[in-house]
């Protein structure tokens, strides 16, 4: 992962008639985390969908460098299918990899349709999924919510090692996220 | 891009002809000769009636049987993220749109056709007029797919969408419904030339105007 890279300059964001953050400024090469902290409704997600480029900033811009792989709420796979079946879905488009199903946990649900999964099995699948989309840039958005203690240390075994690799990573949560080095933004310092 | 491509056409496929629990294709066809179907009973059975009229009946139906699947056409697919998925791996929404019109044309097109024969014999329709129903559904029906997908796009995320997309195909279906219904009085060839001109424009136009939508539904 040669030159992965995501930088943003004077972010500011709105959300109807209101600014959610102004004067947001961020920069990270390969091999790094962040930490976006904060309480609800402070701009965490926002935030994560400009620096994917889903969402225009107010004001700002952001630069990237490399593939981006984003978790947010929503896994993204077909609730009627079985979980083998919507995971391969994008196995096909991204290129087979081994989205390491044992390690998440999943090896025994492939035949379980993805509605019947519980939230925490579903977290993880959405995990499974982005493990073999081999993105550079990994932005998270709450990737905690819903998963228990053992569940929670694998999330953060993935960052780690993901980092370690040469990538980058963003986690958006009002957790703790275990990560030695992760730099931490605070984001109501820059409440407008 | 191929290959990518003919993953999305089966994954849309699988959902809109063999859609399991919400009845697939299936339903819109079962409709439409419902329809067909309930005519006769309703005007009584003059077969000379039936035979001039039942043509027109057949578009109607099609046109509506069209309209019932349009919440799952662009809807659920935002909703599940998978819109932001696809744009975050460089699929462009348009390409999305125009596999989508495929796929639904490919859903409900030729097993309209189909059910138009049971259709046809019920309202006493034959040879010609059989034959130009049938060629005029193959020239308007990927129109109506065009326009289904454009609409759901449009109205996707908006509250009541499904109705008020049924509501916008409908006057916007008016010049296929002309020129396609219109080509049995006149006896054929001008009429579904005009009917495939009309679906040509509407195919063209498709995945510019959804994927803006899609894009638009995104802020």
């Amino acid at each position: 992962m040669q030159g992965v890279r995501i930088a943003a300059t004077d972010l500011a964001c709105r959300r109807g008639d209101r600014v959610l953050f102004r004067g947001l400024a961020l920069e990270l090469a390969g091999g790094e985390a962040l930490q976006v902290a904060g309480a609800n409704g402070i701009g965490k997600s926002s935030l994560i969908r400009i620096l994917a480029g889903l969402m225009r900033p107010f004001a700002g811009s952001v630069e990237r460098a490399g593939t981006i792989g984003l978790i947010d709420e929503r896994p993204a796979l077909d609730p009627h299918m079985p979980l083998g079946r919507a995971l391969r879905f994008w196995q096909r488009l991204d290129g087979a990899v081994d989205n390491q199903l044992a390690r998440l946990g999943l090896a025994g649900l492939s035949d379980v349709p993805v509605r019947y999964l519980s939230t925490g099995q579903r977290k993880r699948a959405a995990l499974a999924r982005l493990i073999g989309q081999q993105a550079a840039v990994w932005l998270l958005d709450e990737p905690l919510n819903g998963l228990d203690a053992h569940a929670v240390a694998l999330v953060e075994a993935l960052v780690a090692e993901h980092c370690r690799a040469g990538g980058i990573a963003v986690v958006a949560s009002h957790q703790p996220f275990a990560l030695a080095a992760m730099r931490r933004l605070d984001l109501a310092e820059f409440a407008a | 891009m191929i290959g990518r491509m003919g993953t999305l056409l089966a994954r849309d496929l699988a959902r809109l002809a063999f859609g399991g629990r919400r009845g697939g294709a299936m339903l819109p066809i079962l409709f439409f000769l419902a329809v067909a179907m309930l005519y006769p009973f309703a005007v009584g059975p003059d077969a000379p009636l039936l035979a001039r009229t039942g043509g027109g009946v057949i578009w109607v139906a099609a046109l509506l049987a069209a309209i019932l699947p349009l919440d799952r056409l662009i809807e659920p697919d935002i909703e599940l993220g998978l819109f932001d998925q696809w744009a975050l791996r460089g699929i462009s929404e348009e390409w999305i749109v125009a596999v989508r019109v495929l796929a639904h044309w490919l859903s409900f097109g030729p097993p309209l056709m189909l059910a138009a024969l049971p259709a046809a014999a019920l309202l006493g329709l034959e040879g010609a007029a059989l034959r130009t129903v049938e060629l005029g559904l193959l020239a308007g029906t990927p129109g109506l797919a065009a326009l289904g997908v454009t609409v759901a796009a449009l109205t996707a995320g908006l509250r009541g969408g499904t109705a008020l997309s049924g509501l916008l195909v409908i006057p916007m279906a008016v010049p296929l419904l002309i020129f396609g219904a219109g080509s049995l009085s006149t006896g054929g060839q001008g009429g579904i030339a005009l009917t495939g001109a009309v679906s040509l424009v509407l195919l063209a136009i498709a995945p510019f105007a959804g994927g803006a939508a899609v894009r638009a539904a995104r802020d």
